[in-house]
């Protein structure tokens, strides 16, 4: 936790001496969430409900979606990418001879501190989705969301710390970070739109279903116990995976330095 | 030997040279295109939902037609993808621009011989990905003869326009480096106007008269609709004659910007 708190503090050092890209990367948020209304509100001109969701709850979704992008974009996808690159270079080695956790040390190195702004953004969004909508959030719904939202989080960094960790066996990694990028987009939509084949992948192979939809559903009063209590149990197996994946993988590790 | 034989010359010698590059970079290429099927499927899905809901149809197309439209998208998606306007702040900073100066023939060429034969690949890889979409959704389709002529054509239209349009709004890096937030706002009006999002029929009224003045739609919703129809022979041809207005207007236009951009241009790398 120390370490992680010292790696942040020199993450947001070094950005603050970038004050200009907060702007720009402002003007992208609000550009990425313009295009999203205008597409939603095209979408309700047609129609009044898709699948059961009316448009102030796909607001929400919306708003969970552009969240989740941010928590991403700020820890998960640089470290992830820093990481790749360590594997590719050969400066992966000197990080296993630290003395800290090497799978603690490689997810908290790195933080694309602008990227808040779509955290700002997508929850502005979603309290204006929130506010539009006819049911109150009950405490109980909050305390959803955020469970869920902290756990989503969690399935994505492992998915994605098991696809980087492929770089130790298969070299070319990048474009599995664009493969991800672009299925992520499935997101702006809650899964249960899609076919099962589909709505299945987006749950348990690369969990937007869990990350995007589930607190999505919290705050709309859609959750069940049951499927909460189900991503729960999931999160612990995929992580305790994970850490094996990891552990297995650095000790099989045999440098590309020397 | 003539010019035009040895502009043929060059163009067939550089796409043979993108064909054998690209080819190695299989793994790779369909990552690429594999992670782009995502955002098709979301709208098609989200589309064909809406239909579903409204008794079977939307702005008179079916689920099935929905399906038709997305699939051909993915294939006139990639004929639309060509060097991005991100590139030129790296060519001009890392000096690559001033050999290109020199070579006798304008630089443009080099670029859409490339790209042209890239797109031969792309298109070969396609097919399967095209053939497991549509195992999938099902789609709809019918063509008239003249509308798979006219396709064949456009595509390559399509290709044609956005690769001079890009690189107009790329070579505004000549003269500011803060050009991100100006691509943004291109891309944004392209993605809404193009038929990307939405097929534009289903726009509303205002929306496809602008699009009407607007390249955009001429790079990716006619050569889809030329396909998928529901068109008219009068309308196939309607379309080619903007794709040819279009690319004679891009050609003048980079003409015209690519002169004044090598008078501002100081070379970085001698």
């Amino acid at each position: 936790m120390r370490l992680f708190l010292i790696f942040l503090r020199i993450g947001v050092m070094n950005e603050f001496q970038y004050r200009i890209n907060l702007a720009i990367q402002l003007l992208q948020s609000l550009i990425a969430v313009g295009t999203g209304l205008v597409v939603l509100a095209l979408i309700f001109r047609q129609t009044t409900t898709l699948s059961g969701w009316t448009q102030p709850e796909l607001l929400v979704v919306m708003g969970v979606y552009t969240i989740v992008g941010g928590i991403v974009g700020f820890i998960i996808e640089p470290n992830m990418g820093q990481l790749m690159q360590d594997i590719r270079m050969g400066t992966f080695d000197y990080l296993l001879t630290k003395p800290a956790d090497s799978q603690l040390l490689v997810s908290v190195r790195q933080f694309r501190l602008w990227s808040l702004t779509d955290v700002v953004v997508g929850a502005i969004v979603g309290a204006w989705g929130l506010a539009s909508m006819s049911a109150t959030v009950r405490p109980i719904d909050a305390a959803g969301f955020v469970v869920f939202l902290a756990a989503g989080a969690v399935l994505i960094y492992c998915v994605w710390l098991l696809i980087t960790t492929g770089a130790f066996w298969f070299i070319r990694m990048e474009m599995v970070q664009e493969l991800f990028q672009g299925i992520y987009r499935a997101g702006q939509y809650p899964v249960s739109i899609y076919p099962t084949w589909l709505r299945t992948i987006l749950t348990f192979v690369l969990p937007i279903g869990f990350a995007v939809t589930f607190p999505s559903e919290a705050l709309t009063r859609r959750a069940t116990v049951t499927w909460g209590l189900i991503m729960i149990g999931f999160t612990v197996v995929l992580f305790a995976a994970t850490r094996m994946v990891w552990k297995f993988g650095t000790r099989r590790y045999s440098g590309a330095s020397a | 030997m003539s010019t035009l034989r040895w502009y043929g010359d060059l163009y067939l010698t550089m796409a043979r040279l993108a064909i054998i590059e690209q080819f190695q970079y299989r793994a790779a290429n369909y990552m690429y295109m594999i992670g782009m099927v995502a955002e098709p499927v979301v709208y098609l899905v989200v589309w064909s939902v809406v239909a579903t809901q409204q008794g079977g149809e939307v702005g008179g197309m079916t689920p099935r037609t929905i399906a038709a439209y997305y699939i051909v998208w993915t294939l006139v998606r990639n004929m639309n993808i060509v060097f991005t306007p991100f590139g030129w702040e790296q060519r001009i900073r890392e000096g690559q621009l001033s050999g290109q100066l020199l070579r006798p023939l304008h630089p443009i060429h080099y670029d859409l011989a490339f790209f042209a034969g890239w797109k031969v690949v792309v298109i070969v890889m396609w097919l399967p990905i095209a053939a497991v979409l549509a195992w999938l959704f099902r789609p709809e389709i019918d063509p008239r003869l003249s509308q798979v002529a006219v396709f064949a054509v456009a595509i390559w239209g399509a290709y044609l326009i956005r690769s001079m349009l890009l690189w107009m709004l790329g070579m505004v890096t000549f003269w500011t480096t803060r050009v991100g937030a100006a691509f943004d706002f291109f891309f944004t009006a392209e993605l809404l106007l193009s038929g990307r999002v939405v097929p534009m029929r289903l726009m509303p009224d205002w929306a496809q008269t602008l699009a009407r003045y607007l390249p955009f739609e001429s790079t990716f919703g006619f050569p889809i609709t030329a396909l998928v129809g529901p068109i008219s022979d009068a309308e196939l041809i309607e379309g080619l004659v903007r794709q040819a207005f279009w690319i004679v207007a891009g050609a003048v236009g980079v003409a015209l910007m690519w002169r004044r951009a090598t008078k501002v241009f100081t070379s970085v790398a001698g």
